[in-house]
């Protein structure tokens, strides 16, 4: 079931081109290393419109198994775009259009025999703001095990919201009012209840909207932190607009600008060493 | 709208639970929709019985008769002065012609039914038919004439025909004379001008909802002089002037409790303060205007402060920076951008003033006036009013005036608020 | 004759304005002057009219009063000796004969006199009224004009004058709750006067019909009303029963589901129904709807009566539709996207978000909008005058007819109304408890619609 296309012959190619100048966007082609073995998910020349504009161009991008992958970017570059469409959470704007393939595990998830509900199990979501339902603690997480038949007896979801906490770094700090509403908790600890809300349904791929830019600090760091533990039950996909945290939690980083991919590398060597110009003036502050 | 569910089925089997919840959710759909449905089917029951039992007393069923204007039967000369024809009994001129046209019907109580098939305006349109003619006087004419409201409810099938003789509105020999005219082609029906210009009347068929139009334009009017000004007004104070403090605070909070209380209980406040203490007079368009222009008034207030709000402070900033005082700002700049909203706000607080019942029923705009009122000091009826007194009467023939004064004041709402969408789409400025 | 002085006091006003602006403008030349010309108009149109218009304002309403109260002292001491009910009947005698109507003649010896003294002080009163009118209008068109000058600040007292009325303009909403609960309070005071207040609330039967000959005893009048109360609660209950789903169901599929074409076609539909006149569900009740329940009911064995609760509480269900429908759209669209978006990415489907996330967060404004609805019906007076039930009836039973709050106002005050009898009297105990009760309800229901509102701000 699983197809990699062959990424060789058009990355080598890409290597040749260095792009210079944003104008030279028609002729747009990514550099760096966007296919892996094995993927977890796997998009093929994935171009989304809204209504007559185009918001992203044929991009080509895999996410391998347990790695974290950083979307940095500029304001509106499409790295958020790109995100919603591996959970197909774009179907909820009014005249958004996706072509191209999106696979998890070989699978067409735009295909019309998917079925969008059990997609979205499969793949979480953390937003920007944290969005916890305006019900206690314990229902926020228990909302997605509830609908997706995850639970038999009540303590049995017990258990998976307390795991479900545990991981999320939660527990400690909410175990004594679990039946209070959530939208009593701070911003990091709102956050990372979603974070807990999205991982009780066991899903594979963990989708995160700059989990981080509402919160302070400290936080931010406890995120971070939890992010790099959830690497080893799940491939995550972290949209940040600090480069500083893309550098601390992923494995690899792409770079999306006004719509294109244009770089994608291991993310140590692409901080040190970027292979395209605007990458470069991306990563030292030129512009964005 | 679709919110990421359009793509959702496919061929593909799919595990149990996920059949179970897309059925729940195509079930949960339709009876949104059930809800939706059964609401417009309402609105459609509604108008269409309006309608369906309205639309027919627009037209009115007239009967021919034979009438010999004998100067001996008028007993006047052959030569009569206009003096001698105001004097003339023209019902027993009208009885006697329809002993010669119907030398079959005997006895008085059957020419009294005979005479019952006729509308009681008969001697008045011969009255005036001689008098604005004198030259008819020895001449014989076939004159069309209205029928009585319980020959036409049975004409028009408002009335049951096919009932024992007792319940029903016409005798079996009244129903044979019917049938007879209307196969000598005796029978005519006619648009009924006189809806729009006479007023109430005993009898069905010549009664007519002039005086009632007058009688609404003049309290509409008095309720616009009254709650327009004193509504822009307030918006102006509470939108540009009011500091934030409790007497403003106070100030809102009536407003929004004003626009949610009964009408009936403004009446009352009508009944006790206006005529009451200050013996305005009553039933009258002034005293229902009042009433009314104070119920109008939390509409235009919202609505005209909704208008101002959306002007957007950089116009008032950039009048203040060229030395305008503050009045000059808002009557220059500020008022006439938000002029359209504040109109729209207005025409639909018209519109529902215009349906308003109870309260004019408190103030005792409920009489019989049969004349046409002439200024907001006589007393006058109303649309709605006039609606709820027909509606109440008993006589079937009252059933098609209150559906048709009701597709008339429906008419009138439409108007209105077509004319408030206008105004709203020609003069909608986007900030 | 106040039509005249009206009209001329606007002409005196009116040439202040000429006058002030033409010598105002005579002062431009040559000169830099502090206001516009038409400001020095505007302001002695002011000073010439407003307290002349007060002024006049407040002679028509005393003036009854104090020429009553003259004439009433001047009559001589038989009158005094006369009953309450005698007395009023001998003003009015007076008040009549003075305007030339001759009634039947009660022969009191002291009426033509009144009279014509009546005749003299209301002649003397429209005189003086006249003269001082006029006299401050014109001196303060001398005063006024006077102060036209290059540096006199007319624009700023043309200003105070217009924040006066815009102040007062918004005074008048509060002023108007205040006279509805005096002039209620005032009245009912009078009512409860002759009629017990624990009569009034608790008591099981209502029958203001009053004694018609005199043998019968005025006690045969029964004002409990709580049978009333239980009338208007019951077909209110109808209402929301029929209101309530339907308005939320048209509200759920206007704001999750029907797409816009669909919604921009079929929701200023279900407005139309809140712009119908309440008096055309009033028919539509009477006519179609109150025979086919009936109908209906026979044909299963149901005895429903012709005025039957069941009937006027559907109608006016299908009257508070769109009333529930559109506060419920406007309370859904504004749970913020972020908690839909929430629930779809964890993968549940659009009815369990909205069942499961939507309607919890917007259950507070779901409930104001119930209550608003409530307050409409318990307040809504043409349909159940037409289709409801005149009698009150104690019982729970939607198939009998029962009466209302608004029935029973408008049965006592249409017809002939006097102001000492308790039936007449009695719409206005029934009219505060009816203010009262839709008061709270509004108040509550707007405090929770905006506690919810702040909430997602």
């Amino acid at each position: 079931m699983i197809e990699i296309s062959p990424p060789s012959k058009k990355s080598e190619k890409n290597f040749t081109t260095r792009l210079e100048s944003v104008d030279e966007f028609d002729r747009v082609e990514t550099v760096g290393e966007m296919f892996v073995d094995r993927p977890k998910v796997s998009c093929l020349g994935v171009s989304v419109h809204y209504g007559d504009k185009q918001a992203l161009f044929n991009i080509n991008l895999d996410l391998g198994r347990n790695e974290v992958l950083a979307l940095i970017g500029p304001s509106g570059c499409g790295k958020t775009t790109f995100l919603r469409c591996i959970n197909r959470m774009n179907d909820t704007i009014e005249g958004c259009r996706v072509d191209g393939e999106i696979k998890i595990e070989g699978a067409e998830i735009n295909h019309s025999d998917a079925d969008v509900v059990s997609l979205r199990s499969k793949v979480g979501m953390v937003f920007q703001k944290p969005n916890p339902f305006p019900k206690s603690i314990f229902d926020n997480i228990a909302y997605g095990p509830r609908i997706h038949g995850l639970s038999g007896p009540k303590n049995e979801l017990d258990d998976i919201v307390e795991t479900a906490l545990k991981r999320a770094g939660l527990w400690e700090e909410v175990s004594d009012r679990l039946h209070t509403p959530a939208t009593g908790l701070s911003g990091g600890q709102q956050q990372r209840l979603c974070i807990a809300r999205a991982i009780a349904v066991n899903p594979e791929v963990i989708l995160m909207d700059e989990p981080c830019s509402a919160l302070d600090p400290i936080a931010t760091a406890r995120i971070e932190e939890l992010i790099d533990d959830l690497r080893e039950k799940f491939t995550i996909a972290i949209v940040t607009h600090s480069m500083h945290q893309a550098a601390r939690v992923s494995q690899r980083t792409a770079y999306f600008h006004m719509g294109h991919l244009v770089e994608v590398g291991v993310t140590d060597q692409m901080f040190t060493n970027p292979r395209q110009r605007l990458t470069e003036d991306y990563i030292t502050g030129r512009f964005g | 709208m679709n919110r990421g569910f359009s793509r959702t089925t496919g061929g593909k089997p799919l595990s149990s639970l996920n059949i179970r919840r897309q059925r729940a959710e195509r079930r949960f759909r339709r009876i949104g929709l059930f809800g939706v449905g059964l609401a417009l089917a309402s609105v459609l029951f509604l108008l269409g019985t309006i309608f369906s039992s309205g639309y027919s007393a627009f037209w009115r069923l007239h009967f021919a008769v034979d009438i010999d204007f004998d100067p001996v039967l008028m007993n006047v000369s052959s030569d009569p002065s206009l003096e001698e024809l105001r004097d003339v009994n023209y019902l027993a001129l009208f009885r006697k012609n329809l002993e010669r046209s119907y030398p079959e019907v005997k006895g008085r109580s059957e020419r009294r039914k005979l005479a019952q098939m006729f509308s009681e305006s008969v001697p008045d349109i011969l009255e005036s038919l001689v008098i604005s003619n004198p030259s008819l006087v020895g001449s014989k004419q076939r004159i069309w004439v209205l029928s009585s409201s319980s020959a036409e409810m049975i004409y028009k099938g408002a009335a049951p025909r096919d009932i024992e003789e007792t319940r029903r509105v016409l005798t079996d020999q009244q129903l044979t004379w019917l049938d007879q005219w209307q196969g000598e082609n005796l029978t005519r029906t006619r648009f009924n001008f006189r809806f729009f210009t006479s007023g109430p009347s005993r009898s069905p068929e010549l009664a007519g909802l002039g005086g009632a139009i007058v009688g609404s334009a003049l309290t509409l009017l008095v309720t616009l002089l009254i709650s327009f000004p004193m509504g822009v007004a307030a918006a102006i104070y509470l939108e540009e002037y009011a500091p934030k403090n409790r007497v403003s605070e106070i100030i809102e909070v009536n407003i929004n409790n004003l626009a949610a209380v009964p009408s009936i209980i403004f009446g009352l406040l009508g009944l006790a303060v206006l005529l009451n203490v200050f013996g305005l007079p009553r039933g009258t368009p002034l005293v229902g205007g009042m009433v009314l222009s104070l119920m109008t008034l939390p509409t235009i207030i919202i609505a005209s402060r909704a208008a101002l709000k959306a002007v957007p402070p950089s116009i008032r900033d950039g009048a203040l920076a060229m030395g305008a005082s503050p009045m000059q700002t808002i009557f220059h700049h500020v008022l006439p951008l938000a002029m359209p909203g504040i109109l729209t706000g207005t025409i639909i607080g018209l519109a529902q003033a215009l349906g308003e019942t109870a309260p004019l029923l408190m103030i005792g705009m409920f009489a019989f006036v049969a004349d046409t009122p002439s200024g907001i000091l006589d007393q006058a009826s109303s649309l709605p009013v006039q609606i709820y007194l027909w509606a109440e009467s008993s006589e079937r023939g009252y059933v098609e005036l209150t559906a048709a004064a009701i597709m008339i004041i429906l008419v009138f709402l439409v108007f209105m608020n077509l004319l408030a969408v206008f105004l709203r789409k020609k003069f909608e400025r986007r900030w | 004759m106040t039509i005249y002085l009206l009209a001329a006091i606007l002409l005196v006003s009116l040439s202040g304005f000429y006058i002030g602006k033409n010598r105002a403008s005579a002062l431009v030349v040559g000169a830099r002057i502090q206001s516009l010309p038409q400001y020095h108009g505007l302001r002695i149109a002011l000073w010439c009219g407003l307290p002349a218009l007060f002024l006049l304002g407040l002679w028509v309403v005393l003036e009854p009063f104090v020429i009553q109260s003259l004439v009433r002292n001047s009559l001589p001491p038989e009158f005094f000796n006369l009953s309450g009910d005698e007395a009023i009947l001998a003003m009015m005698e007076i008040s009549n004969l003075s305007q030339g109507i001759v009634g039947t003649q009660s022969g009191l010896p002291y009426a033509e006199e009144a009279a014509s003294l009546l005749i003299s002080m209301n002649q003397l009163s429209d005189y003086a009224m006249i003269v001082v009118v006029s006299v401050v209008s014109l001196s303060a068109l001398v005063v006024a004009q006077s102060k036209v000058t290059a540096d006199f600040p007319a624009l700023e007292s043309v200003e105070k004058a217009f924040n006066v009325f815009i102040f007062l303009s918004s005074a008048v909403a509060v002023l108007t709750t205040v006279a509805i609960v005096l002039s209620l309070l005032f009245e009912s005071f009078k009512f409860f006067e002759q009629v017990p207040l624990h009569e009034f609330l608790f008591g099981l039967k209502w029958n203001p019909q009053i004694a018609i000959r005199a043998d019968q005893g005025a006690s045969t009048g029964a004002f409990g009303a709580v049978p009333v109360f239980s009338g208007t609660l019951l077909i209110a209950f109808v209402a929301i029963l029929v209101a309530g789903p339907i308005g939320l169901a048209s509200a759920v599929y206007f704001a999750e589901y029907a797409n816009p074409r669909v919604r921009d076609v079929a929701k200023p539909m279900l407005e139309l129904l809140a712009g119908i006149p309440t008096v055309v569900y009033g028919f539509f009740a009477a006519l179609t709807v109150a025979p086919l329940v009936r109908e209906l009911g026979l044909s299963l064995g149901l005895a429903v009566e012709a005025r039957s609760a069941l009937a006027a509480g559907i109608v006016m269900g299908i009257m508070i539709i769109p009333f529930i429908s559109s506060l419920a759209d406007d309370v859904i669209t504004a749970v913020p996207q972020s908690l839909r978006e929430g629930s779809y990415a964890m993968g549940a489907t659009q009815s369990e978000t909205i069942k499961y996330v939507i309607f919890p967060a917007a259950l507070p404004g779901i409930v104001g909008a119930f209550l608003l609805a409530i307050s409409r019906a318990i307040g809504e007076t043409m349909i159940v005058a037409m289709a409801a039930g005149l009698n009150a009836n104690l019982t729970a039973n939607p198939l009998e007819n029962v009466t209302t709050v608004t029935v029973q106002i408008v049965v006592a005050l249409i017809g002939d109304q006097e102001f000492d009898d308790p039936k007449t009297l009695s719409a206005f105990a029934l009219g505060l408890i009816l203010f009262f009760m839709t008061l709270i309800l509004n108040v509550f229901a707007l405090m929770i619609v905006k506690r919810y509102r702040e909430q997602y701000e």
